[in-house]
């Protein structure tokens, strides 16, 4: 290769490389804040800030999930399978909410350890299936149930 | 190797292979591309959890694919732009950043339309829109600094320094899902490992990244011929290009 070339070669090549560290340090330093939510053992740790808006994601907990027949208010636990959030919220939940399905609850943190959310965002996972197979997988880990193989609860979210 | 690299900088001889290769990228990017989105749109199973509206998958990915794909080839001209001061490289920027904006928009719009039903709202401050956003500003930057310095040279250089800079988004966008909590869920469409849907909807996505890659290559190649004849407008074989055309 030419001198020349080489030389601006070399030069590009630590341009990219500075540029590279700066924004890597930067997104490193704001890595809290990039994060979009806090999960439930960064909650219960008591890392997430009181009395600020924040947001807290998980998996709604099998069974957590109950409905006020009077009002549009509902209860839910959010949980990693480590620890878990009681969440309270008034309003339309989105279509794909449900149990054993990730959410993302924006709201504030009250006194009683409960988490009051104003919005409620489903997350949805990467996992695409057509529903005759979801209704076979189904079926198959509840045969597996009733063998009594308790240990292979669908940890995947 | 090197002598091809060599003509390739030659304007002339790649108008010429640009002519003879357009026909096969826009008769083989259609047929691709039609392929996979009536496959996918109208016969693929619909998914277990959002029914019909998954199938905004078929645009979006592939949309969002070549967004970034677009910008790592521009750097990729860039590079060869500050070094060898290739003129073509330049020419192959500024013909392919307003198709890139243009499948950057278009995988924003297909993602907040899916959003709305899926999520529970069209936009997000996560990592993975807002650094698409970033994207969608850093091709409009581009345009615009192409289009605000009239000398071709120092125009060239300065669109390929911002090029270059702006490449340390791509991978921010590409593992932001895997390095932050997103709301955006990862990455479905995997070349190197096994895809977390099934073949009946993974082939007809394929066939429609395929297919629009093809049509990127037509379009490209169109944008770049218009930019080399405008640019070797004084040059005798442009001249006689155009009066064997006249004739």
């Amino acid at each position: 290769m030419h001198p020349i070339r080489r030389k601006r070669l070399t030069i590009v090549l630590f341009l990219l490389a500075g540029i590279a560290v700066a924004v890597g340090l930067t997104t490193y330093a704001l890595r809290q804040n990039i994060n979009l939510f806090y999960d439930p053992s960064q909650i219960a740790a008591g890392e997430a800030p009181l009395d600020v808006r924040i947001r807290a994601g998980g998996m709604v907990e099998e069974g957590s999930v109950l409905r006020d027949p009077e009002s549009l208010k509902v209860e839910f636990k959010v949980t990693d399978f480590n620890a878990s959030v009681l969440v309270e919220y008034t309003g339309i939940l989105p279509d794909l909410f449900a149990e054993g399905q990730g959410v993302v609850a924006m709201g504030r943190m009250a006194d009683n350890g409960r988490f009051v959310a104003d919005q409620v965002l489903a997350k949805h996972d990467e996992n695409y299936m057509p529903p005759e197979v979801a209704e076979a997988l189904e079926r198959a880990s509840a045969a597996k149930l009733k063998a009594g193989d308790s240990s292979s609860a669908d940890t995947a979210y | 190797m090197w002598q091809f690299f060599h003509k390739l900088g030659s304007p002339k001889w790649f108008f010429g292979i640009a002519t003879r290769l357009m026909p096969w990228l826009l008769w083989g990017g259609a047929l691709l591309l039609f392929a996979g989105l009536v496959w996918g749109l109208a016969f693929a199973p619909k998914d277990y959890l959002q029914g019909n509206s998954y199938r905004i998958i078929f645009i979006h990915v592939p949309s969002a694919f070549l967004a970034q794909s677009v910008y790592v080839m521009m750097a990729s001209a860039a590079l060869v732009t500050l070094v060898w001061r290739m003129k073509l490289a330049d020419v192959f920027v500024k013909a392919a950043a307003p198709v890139g904006a243009v499948l950057t928009f278009l995988a924003l719009f297909t993602g907040a339309v899916w959003g709305k039903p899926t999520w529970g709202t069209w936009w997000i401050w996560d990592a993975r829109l807002t650094s698409m956003l970033i994207l969608l500003f850093l091709y409009f930057g581009v345009i615009a600094l192409g289009a605000a310095i009239s000398d071709e040279k120092s125009s060239a250089r300065a669109v390929a320094v911002l090029v270059l800079v702006g490449v340390v988004n791509i991978p921010i966008i590409k593992y932001s899902v895997e390095w932050w909590n997103t709301l955006h869920q990862p990455a479905t469409f995997k070349l190197t490992e096994k895809p977390s849907m099934p073949m009946e909807m993974w082939v007809p996505l394929l066939l429609s990244v395929l297919g629009l890659y093809l049509i990127f290559g037509w379009f490209a190649c169109l944008r770049m011929q218009t930019e080399i004849l405008i640019r070797e407008r004084r040059t005798r074989w442009v001249k006689e290009l155009v009066q064997a055309e006249g004739n």
